[in-house]
């Protein structure tokens, strides 16, 4: 069917800015593809180095503590946690609960919060108890 | 209703009552992953070191070797249909699409088979005779 291109489109694709709750929406989106590409192929890398012995590993234990590669690391866990929290939150809409806008955001603020707080207990643990 | 085909018969009935198994399953196996990675962070935590040699010891135990397995399958599950859906919803080409869907479980089950192996190989080596490290 021919469109007629003089006709105006609905407005509500270019009326809109961020919220905390949209926010939240399309990071579980990307930090689950994050994890499931990025995150997954280290995880089996790691694994694949331990069944293959020692000198595999080393090289593993090598990329893994140069400091590029502990950005990763940290980066996939906050993605990890941000994932986790955000489920969570989708769990607790899944029965029906905090639709509410205030509840909405507040609880969107929770799942940003508890990430970024649980990926620094996390690594300052590992950093400072492990070297 | 017509008497018709068996499609033709159910046509615009709605829903067989399986359109919910795919969010159902997204959602038993976010619990699965929960408790799989709760499990993981804290055996990492409390190894004493990341050697070779305490990972090896570590994940050679049926304690690990078996929850591990268990972790690779509820989470390569779980992100199979997580990137399907995405993939649905943003690649809008239907050849493309379909071309998307299948390189996503190559990736997934190619990957999982790779990461199941690894974990039987160090499981497996380590009650044969002399592992050779």
């Amino acid at each position: 069917m021919a469109q007629n291109s003089a006709r105006p489109l609905s407005p509500h694709l270019g009326i809109w800015k961020w919220g905390a709750a949209m926010a939240v929406s399309i990071l579980h989106r990307a930090t689950g593809t994050a994890l499931a590409t990025a995150g997954m192929l280290g995880l089996v890398w790691w694994l694949l180095a331990v069944a293959a012995g020692k000198p595999s590993y080393v090289v593993f234990q090598d990329w893994a503590g140069w400091w590029p590669g502990k950005v990763v690391m940290i980066g996939l866990t906050w993605a990890f946690f941000q994932h986790l929290c955000s489920g969570i939150r989708h769990f607790i809409m899944d029965v029906g609960a905090g639709f509410e806008l205030k509840t909405n955001r507040t609880s969107a603020f929770i799942v940003f919060s508890a990430a970024v707080t649980l990926t620094t207990l996390l690594w300052t643990y590992l950093l400072v108890m492990k070297g | 209703m017509g008497a018709g085909t068996n499609l033709g018969r159910v046509r615009g009935l709605g829903s067989a009552k399986h359109g919910a198994e795919h969010w159902l399953k997204q959602r038993t196996t976010a619990i699965g992953n929960f408790a799989l990675f709760l499990w993981l962070i804290m055996s990492l935590v409390r190894l004493p070191d990341y050697s070779f040699e305490t990972m090896h010891t570590w994940l050679s135990s049926p304690w690990a070797a078996i929850p591990m397995i268990l972790l690779v399958i509820s989470v390569f599950q779980h992100f199979r249909m997580g990137l399907q859906v995405f993939i649905e919803d943003y690649v809008h080409d239907e050849g493309l699409k379909f071309a998307a869907i299948v390189a996503l479980n190559f990736y997934t089950i190619g990957l999982g088979a790779t990461a199941v192996f690894a974990i039987a190989k160090i499981a497996f080596a380590a009650t044969g005779a002399a592992p050779n490290v």
